[in-house]
């Protein structure tokens, strides 16, 4: 069965957690107490309907202040497909929120009220998919029973988002879906009430929307991330290098190549819980058995040897920081590739406003919800691809080695080889 | 078959990464047990990420004293046959040091005092790691939570200072004195759960099975009437056929009436259930917001 993962992603009253609340109550995925609960947490407010956003926002502080805090997963499944939602508050201040609920996704909903058009936070969020190159983007207009159902305001948000996906480079697809999240008008039923629209309810797009492999026909690419060794009489000599692999896919017998000692062997088997296969695929954790005794840790990879992954020291990325203590350049942080940590200095080049699109290059201040481009120096190589080439292989996080918070995370944009 | 009855082999390579992860970033990681099926669960998928070695990291279970008969023979059983290392602590010593009060009343039960005796567990170890089967979709509050989940020196849990986690990349640093919860079955729904159980062919306790035992009414539930339940004199209690949905304390899980004897009738009940699978938690209907805040005191 295929997973979708899917980001969403809008304004304090955009109607988001009522979207999700519509998209489980008519699927049927809401239970009779659960919706009983809501039903009474809704009469106790004085609301004279059923405010579906009470499904979601589970802690205290959300629900006395009507608004959503943090990254909450929400599952539901079809006869077809099983969901993970990471809903992402759409506040400012948690604009880190974000970009973590979206770093795993492929999918997400952008939420607009139809009577407030495009704001700051649409634009954060079409960069932000920009960014982690999400390949399809649903701009759900909400509240379209406010402006009369007019198809107008519809074709004229759209364009204005068409012109600012332009503008941000944004390279996936676009769909847009006019909804009532409120009613559930296009969210999993068509609407009756826009006539004008002739295109899919949301839920239905989701369903036919491709599934991403992690694909196959990328380089191989596996971070070596525990060393498997029984000291047991029946596997007295057994050493297995334990991992997932990030990308493409490894054979039995194929030859690779091990980073950094850039010895080449063979893989001599594969092997999951004991069972042995031919191969492995991307999104698979395995243990590969080598032919010659290399001196593997972890943190080391193995790559395909036609297409290794380069060590890099210095290399230039994305970075948004995401903690209260602003960076510090010339500070010494922990950079985590993958399950590899290094030390490493960064320097800020240039810091991007979101509400214009333009570059600043005096890095002052990088602070909470600061995104700009940024040089990397590691105090050893880590073994990566660029983030648009390998992206599961071209992002890292840094930690504050003092109070051990991740504090950023980066996306490699190119790299110079160590 | 229909796809709804598969289960998602993602869910698995993720959660066998996470064990891998635990097992590379932390000195003294413990797996808590419960006898229920999620950490039933997370023992195969333990066995799985490190096979043909042992586990690395032994079985640690609050006992409350208040279990199922059949859970503690089921824990005993495994332990055994896996090999695990299982290690034990009651909730009646900490009520014999003065460290927990016994509740009285009658919904009293030890639900909040076993957090009392982890959080003394976790000291006594030195546990820089806890495994546990919690998932997001069992609860609102849960629904917020990482995979690697940092408590304070007193366990607590602060929803506002969490750590983002990106892509797969997990921070499992901390300071002395601190220490993290794990949820390697994080993304896996109750019917995830069964359907990974059935596929893997795991033995779980019979309570999950229909079978008949004494149970009284008490606010349209049926509760397994046993010498740990305070009863009042109006509340008789009869033979049922029942089985459980979760499994707790014989004091805070109510029973489903049900015939279902095997796994596919449990699957198909699921699936046409109209009560959530923590509806049968009494512990959580203490009141909207009872799991945040056990949560916030380190509860698992």
């Amino acid at each position: 069965m295929d997973i979708v993962r899917i980001a969403t992603a809008g304004s304090v009253d955009d109607g988001k957690s009522t979207l999700i609340g519509r998209l489980l109550y008519d699927t049927r995925s809401v239970t009779k107490d659960k919706l009983e609960a809501v039903e009474s947490s809704s009469r106790r407010r004085g609301l004279d309907f059923v405010d579906l956003s009470l499904l979601t926002d589970g802690l205290i502080a959300e629900r006395e202040q009507g608004i959503t805090i943090d990254v909450a997963h929400i599952y539901f499944a079809t006869a077809s497909r099983k969901y993970i939602i990471a809903d992402t508050p759409g506040h400012i201040e948690y604009t880190r929120n974000m970009i973590t609920g979206a770093s795993n996704v492929e999918t997400s909903i952008v939420l607009i009220d139809a009577r407030n058009g495009v704001i700051e936070q649409t634009r954060r969020h079409l960069f932000i998919s920009a960014l982690l190159r999400i390949d399809t983007v649903f701009v759900c207009v909400n509240k379209m029973d406010l402006v009369g159902f007019d198809g107008s305001v519809f074709a004229s948000i759209r364009s204005e988002v068409e012109a600012l996906a332009d503008k941000i480079g944004f390279a996936g697809a676009l769909r847009f879906v006019p909804i009532v999240a409120k009613d559930g008008d296009n969210v999993v039923h068509r609407s009756t009430r826009m006539p004008w629209y002739d295109g899919a309810a949301l839920l239905e797009s989701l369903e036919s929307l491709p599934v991403r492999r992690l694909d196959t026909s990328l380089p191989a690419r596996f971070p070596v991330q525990y060393v498997i060794r029984p000291h047991s009489d029946e596997h007295h000599d057994y050493r297995g290098y334990a991992g997932r692999l990030l990308s493409g896919m490894i054979q039995a017998g194929q030859e690779v190549e091990v980073l950094p000692s850039g010895r080449k062997t063979t893989v001599r088997s594969i092997a999951f819980a004991g069972t042995r296969q031919d191969c492995a695929l991307a999104g698979e954790s395995v243990s590969l058995e080598l032919d010659d005794d290399v001196d593997i840790s972890r943190g080391d990879m193995i790559v395909a040897s036609e297409v290794p992954a380069r060590p890099l020291n210095a290399f230039a990325a994305m970075l948004a920081w995401m903690d209260e203590q602003p960076l510090a350049q010339g500070k010494t942080y922990i950079l985590q590739h993958g399950v590899n940590r290094v030390k490493a200095k960064i320097t800020v080049q240039s810091v991007l406003d979101i509400a214009t699109m333009e570059t600043r290059s005096e890095p002052s201040a990088f602070g909470l919800n600061a995104i700009g481009s940024v040089h990397v120096r590691t105090a050893k190589p880590v073994f990566a691809d660029s983030y648009a080439t390998v992206r599961r292989n071209g992002a890292f996080i840094l930690i504050d080695a003092f109070t051990n918070n991740t504090v950023a995370v980066g996306i490699i944009t190119e790299g110079a080889a160590a | 078959m229909s796809e709804l009855n598969q289960f998602p082999r993602e869910l698995e390579h993720e959660a066998i990464f996470i064990m891998r992860e635990v097992a590379a970033q932390f000195e003294r990681p413990a797996l808590l047990f419960s006898g229920g099926k999620d950490s039933i669960t997370l023992v195969h998928l333990a066995r799985k990420a490190f096979y043909p070695a042992r586990v690395p990291f032994p079985m640690l279970h609050i006992d409350t004293g208040h279990n199922f008969p059949e859970t503690i023979e089921f824990r005993d059983q495994l332990a055994q046959e896996t090999g695990l290392q299982l290690i034990v602590r009651h909730v009646q010593d900490s009520i014999d040091a003065g460290k927990a009060t016994e509740e009285t009343g009658k919904y009293a039960s030890r639900n909040v005092l076993q957090t009392v005796t982890l959080l003394d567990a976790i000291e006594e170890l030195k546990l820089d790691a806890c495994i546990g089967g919690a998932r997001r979709d069992e609860e609102k509050a849960r629904a917020k939570e990482r995979v690697f989940s940092v408590r304070d020196d007193f366990g607590q849990w602060d929803a506002k200072k969490q750590r983002p986690e990106l892509f797969d990349m997990l921070n499992g640093r901390i300071s002395v004195g601190e220490n993290v919860r794990v949820f390697p079955i994080s993304n896996w729904t109750e019917l995830d759960v069964w359907n990974y159980i059935r596929e893997e062919k795991l033995a779980i306790p019979s309570i999950y099975f229909s079978h008949k035992r004494p149970v009284i009414e008490r606010d349209g539930m049926y509760w397994p009437h046993s010498a740990f339940l305070n009863t009042t004199d109006d509340e008789t209690p009869f033979t049922g056929t029942v089985r459980f949905r979760t499994v707790g304390d014989m004091t805070c899980t109510a029973a489903v009436l049900s015939d279902a004897s095997d796994i596919d009738t449990i699957i198909s009940e699921i699936r046409e259930a109209t009560i959530s699978e923590r509806g049968a938690r009494i512990d959580d209907k203490r009141s909207e917001a009872a799991m945040e805040k056990r949560k916030k005191e380190g509860y698992f």
